[in-house]
């Protein structure tokens, strides 16, 4: 089991310091996570401390590819005003 | 460094003299009345601190160029005024940046920076992120600058959240100016801007992350001046969130020993993803902003000539050249580090005689001496205030053609003095104007950001914008051009006054 991160990442650096394994590393597109060295901080803190200090939502899942921060969960801005709003700009 | 003393200027007979107190006593140390009032009410030992620096002295940042590299991506909090997606070239504003650096591309664009604009004084570190939760970045930054070019003053500008931690190694660095952005010190209206914080391995939401980001702000604020480290701080100004607050937060900070207090206004459009640009906060208008700023400052001195610049912002403030120095420019330039050296200070010294000879001009004659004090005025002034918006590319001249600038500088200028109250954008906060609207809406923007002002004062002007500028009321003048803007806006209320229109309130519509 391990944490991956996907497209979206905006490459910030906030989760490659906090990783108590050193499984994040710099790469391009964007960061990933050594998939041998995450544990997915069990046994080391509460919460998954990529995840817990991720800024972006949607960009870090589990295994089954659920978002551990999913849409509006960062932000606060509900997923539907966003989809509106990104509707209403497209149409200027 | 300066000729005068703190005290001001000499009572006579029939003078009544306009003294300003030393910092931290009496009227606010010197809060009220003319930019001149404000410098004069430092301590040597302060003001040789701001001399130069843009950001902390009104008067510096008219000479004075900054830096901000953006070697800090990583952030600690969420502030529902940011969005850690955007990277817009066009945009400018806090926490947008081109490129992130790595320490040692930045003291090499900062070199090459420091070589090609020799008013560059200061080199920030302001994000994209904050520079405390990227410490390792941030100080790796310092030690090589103060090595390698060891005139540039360094400062940082943070949310608190690390501050406590870090206070001590800002000592050892030297850094002289610490910004803090302090938006509320109360947790429920804490909760209404900040979602959460990182805090001890977790993510803390709501009440409790705001209470946290506020106990360590005040603490690290606190630290900061027990070390003589000179604390401006930031707040952004959020109608219906934090504007009543702001007087509170600014009468704490003050108390505690901040030097400079800076109230901002939100910048919240959709188009920047923001939770307030997407759930439809607005921003507060010109007159919001002077009226909150206003209101503080009778506990603060308050910074009016802030830009809000990018977090990788070069030059003066107001200008962006960031462009002329990407890092691949940067790779291609050969640089003499010891004739660039010698060119920053030789304009330091001229740039600080020229100030010296202002100040010293100022108090030969100052505005209101035959008439007033300004603490306690002895009957009514004999004319009202007035708004003018002056043009200026730099040097505290009126040196800019009315159709170039890019911004105007607001002053209001009272028979005691001038000082500069704002300044207003004839752009949008996406740049490119050029590009975008035709001439008849440009004049019309500007018309519109104008508003409130009775004359504006340029180096040149062409026919067009002159006439649609009377009919809207707003007097041109061109007759001052290459003249000191303190000066020149003072000799136009003084013709104003002559000519008997300053003993109403403003009549509505054209100007008479």
């Amino acid at each position: 089991m391990a944490l991956k991160i996907i497209t979206g990442c905006v490459n910030c650096w906030a989760c490659e310091p906090v990783c108590p394994n050193g499984a994040v590393f710099a790469a391009k597109p964007h960061f990933l996570i050594d998939a041998g060295k995450c544990g997915e901080c069990l046994g080391d803190y509460d919460e998954p401390q990529c995840a817990a200090i991720c800024p972006i939502e949607s960009v870090i899942v589990d295994t089954l590819g659920n978002a551990l921060n999913p849409s509006g969960s960062l932000t606060g801005i509900p997923p539907e005003r966003w989809a509106d709003v990104q509707t209403e700009i497209s149409a200027r | 460094m300066f000729a005068e003393n703190d005290v001001g200027l000499q009572t006579t007979e029939k003078t009544v003299a306009m003294t300003f107190p030393a910092a931290g006593g009496g009227c606010s140390a010197g809060s009220c009345g003319s930019s001149l009032a404000q410098m004069d009410a430092l301590s040597d030992a302060v003001r040789a601190k701001v001399v130069d620096h843009p950001c902390y002295s009104e008067d510096a940042h008219h000479y004075f160029a900054r830096m901000h590299a953006a070697v800090a991506p990583a952030c600690n909090i969420q502030c529902h005024y940011c969005n850690r997606k955007y990277d817009c070239a066009n945009e400018s504003r806090p926490g947008v940046v081109s490129e992130v650096l790595t320490p040692e591309q930045a003291v090499k664009k900062t070199l090459a920076v420091a070589a090609a604009i020799p008013q560059m004084s200061v080199l920030g570190i302001a994000g994209p992120g904050d520079p405390l939760a990227n410490p390792q970045r941030t100080f790796a930054t310092f030690r090589q600058l103060a090595e390698k070019a060891p005139d540039i003053k360094l400062c940082v500008s943070t949310n608190g959240l690390a501050l406590p931690e870090c206070v001590d190694e800002l000592a050892r660095h030297n850094i002289e100016h610490v910004t803090i952005t302090i938006n509320c010190v109360d947790p429920d209206i804490g909760a209404r801007i900040y979602p959460w914080i990182f805090w001890k391995n977790r993510r803390v939401r709501g009440r409790a992350a705001a209470a946290v980001l506020i106990e360590q702000q005040q603490k690290g604020l606190e630290m900061l001046v027990a070390r003589g480290i000179l604390v401006k701080v930031n707040s952004v100004l959020i109608p219906g969130v934090n504007d009543e607050h702001l007087k509170e937060v600014s009468r704490i900070v003050k108390a505690k020993g901040a030097f400079l207090h800076n109230v901002m206004p939100l910048i919240a459009e959709a188009e920047h993803g923001t939770f307030y640009g997407v759930m439809g906060q607005r921003s507060p208008t010109a007159q919001e902003l002077k009226s909150v700023q206003d209101a503080c400052e009778g506990n603060m001195n308050m910074m009016r000539h802030c830009r809000q610049c990018r977090a990788d912002a070069v030059g003066l403030l107001g200008e962006d050249r960031g462009a002329e120095f990407t890092l691949e420019k940067v790779e291609a330039m050969e640089i003499d580090h010891e004739a660039a050296l010698a060119r920053r200070l030789a304009f330091r010294e001229q740039a600080r005689a020229e100030l010296d000879a202002k100040r010293a001009r100022a108090h030969a004659n100052p505005p209101g001496a035959q008439v007033i004090s300004l603490h306690r005025p002895l009957r009514k002034p004999a004319g009202r205030a007035v708004l003018m918006a002056v043009a200026t590319k730099g040097s505290g001249l009126i040196n800019e053609h009315f159709g170039y600038a890019r911004e105007f500088l607001l002053y209001e200028v009272t028979e005691s003095g001038a000082r500069m109250v704002g300044h207003r954008r004839t752009d949008k906060y996406c740049g490119g104007s050029e590009t975008c609207g035709d001439e008849d809406s440009r004049i019309e923007r500007i018309i519109r950001a104008l508003d409130g002002c009775e004359v504006v004062l340029c180096a040149r002007i062409g026919y067009e914008p002159w006439s649609r500028l009377e009919t809207a009321g707003i007097k041109p003048d061109a007759e001052h051009a290459m003249e000191p803007i303190e000066e020149a806006v003072m000799a136009v209320w003084r013709r104003l006054l002559a000519a008997g229109k300053l003993s109403s309130p403003r009549a509505s519509g054209r100007y008479a």
